[in-house]
């Protein structure tokens, strides 16, 4: 539920760094609370964000939400199979429900994200 | 924090894992499996909501007849016993202060939103005052469970000594199932073939249990609501309100003109109608909400219901649209501030039934 290799953000996004990239995704926990996805808006390849800036909007049936970067920097790839497969987010949020790969532009702010066990302990508190 | 009211069946929503809401004060079921898989199971075979918030008001009394007609739009000449109306309630202005089903097992009873009990209760009590009548809110007695779904009639049938293949669409019968006394009325939200079964309150979660056990499946009030706008169904509070007038939103079938005086009638009379209720197919890849602003070349209009339609795949909403705005035309829809383009279609989005479904005919 909560892969140990990522780290996560308060507002249930998950990085998983590779390298000089950062794939960005959102968490099992946010695909649940959503519901079925039948949208995904993402941004374009060069787009630059900024910490906690909305680089994507999912929608489900009930709702628009904005999801909030994890990290600044600029997006370098696109999870384009989610234009026509949003249910991916759904089925395998971790996997094949990646949204955007970025170029961090502040390696520093992977520091404040959580790891897996204050990721879970979160969940655990909104769950309780 | 006020305490919400929680129907018979509370526990066993629960116990299935599903995610609760809010929802007019009651803590109800959203979704269980989720909203879309239950969408499809409501419109492929058969799905069970339990929809025990809603009113129950009995009318009884040498005068039940002439109240009902005086209390609500629709002709009650026509509901003769064993069968259902879907009609309204307007205020003296022609505002819709709630829709409802008539239902005539032997006393009338009228089933209505669970946000507009009270204020249903209130209203009626105080037109039952010039009346010979006896208004009970039996809402407490009766739970509700609607079982839809072009497999209901089928499952249904083995566990209930009615026949239920002679059960027309919109008639109401005292019956058995599973042993228990209800209540089959061949009603429903959802556009699907179905019934409704009134069991009393203590009854519920065995009944539930029974239709579960034969297939049905459970679906929450998120699927009730993407089924009930693909068929092009009113909400009331979003599509109709005390603000809209019934002929506004398109529900002059509803409303008897001749058959003589009713609360609302002198109003809905002069009315000319200044928007009228459409539906819109999204032609650009994007989901419109209730109060997204709608251009036209016609003036503003307003989305009143919008979701995903999941049978459709597209985006769809019912919105109030100047009365010039053509079925055809295009139109574009303000969603999160940006322009998105939408198609005038005619109501229901999806139906199964080829006549218009009021209980009429």
């Amino acid at each position: 539920m909560y892969p140990d290799d990522l780290r996560y953000s308060k507002e249930h996004e998950w990085v998983r760094l590779d390298g000089d990239e950062a794939t960005v995704g959102i968490t099992d926990y946010a695909q649940e609370e959503l519901g079925d996805i039948v949208y995904v808006e993402l941004p374009e390849e060069g787009e630059e964000f900024k910490l906690s800036d909305s680089f994507a909007i999912v929608e489900s049936v009930k709702a628009a939400s904005d999801v909030y970067s994890p990290l600044s920097g600029e997006v370098v790839a696109v999870n384009t199979e989610l234009v026509d497969k949003p249910e991916l987010v759904n089925e395998d949020p971790y996997g094949a429900g990646w949204m955007i790969r970025l170029r961090p532009g502040d390696a520093s702010e992977m520091d404040d994200l959580l790891d897996a066990a204050g990721y879970e302990a979160l969940i655990s508190e909104l769950r309780a | 924090m006020t305490t919400l009211s929680k129907t018979p069946l509370h526990q066993v929503h629960v116990d299935l894992g599903a995610r609760m809401v809010d929802f007019a004060g009651w803590h109800m079921p959203i979704q269980y499996a989720g909203l879309i898989e239950e969408h499809q199971v409501v419109r492929t075979e058969a799905g069970v909501f339990d929809v025990s918030h809603m009113g129950e008001f009995t009318v009884s009394g040498v005068e039940a007849f002439e109240f009902l007609q005086f209390a609500l739009t629709n002709n009650v000449a026509k509901v003769r016993k064993g069968r259902a109306q879907y009609t309204l309630m307007c205020s003296e202005s022609g505002g819709v202060i709630d829709d409802a089903v008539l239902y005539r097992p032997d006393d009338y009873m009228l089933v209505v939103n669970a946000a507009n009990v009270e204020t249903d209760w209130e209203w009626l009590s105080s037109l039952a005052t010039d009346f010979d009548v006896q208004l009970t809110n039996r809402s407490e007695e009766y739970a509700l469970l609607a079982a839809q779904g072009p497999k209901a009639e089928a499952l249904l049938n083995p566990l209930c000594d009615l026949d239920l293949t002679r059960l027309r669409r919109w008639r109401i019968r005292a019956a058995t199932l599973d042993g228990r006394g209800v209540l089959m009325a061949r009603t429903g939200y959802t556009g699907e073939d179905g019934f409704e079964v009134f069991t009393a309150s203590y009854d519920a979660v065995r009944v539930w249990g029974a239709l579960t056990a034969v297939g049905f499946t459970p679906v929450g009030l998120g699927a009730r609501n993407t089924l009930r706008l693909e068929a092009g169904m009113p909400l009331h509070g979003q599509d109709i309100s005390p603000e809209i007038s019934s002929l506004e939103a398109g529900l002059s079938g509803v409303v008897d003109m001749n058959k003589g005086d009713f609360v609302g009638r002198s109003a809905l009379q002069a009315a000319a109608g200044s928007r009228v209720l459409r539906g819109l197919w999204m032609v650009d890849r994007a989901i419109p909400r209730e109060h997204c602003l709608v251009r036209t070349e016609a003036g503003p209009g307003m989305v009143t219901s919008g979701t995903y339609s999941p049978t459709l795949k597209v985006g769809i909403a019912m919105a109030l649209l100047p009365p010039a705005v053509e079925i055809g035309d295009l139109v574009s829809v303000d969603i999160r501030g940006r322009q998105r383009e939408a198609l005038v279609v005619e109501l229901p989005f999806y139906n199964r039934f080829s006549k218009p479904d009021a209980g009429d005919s």
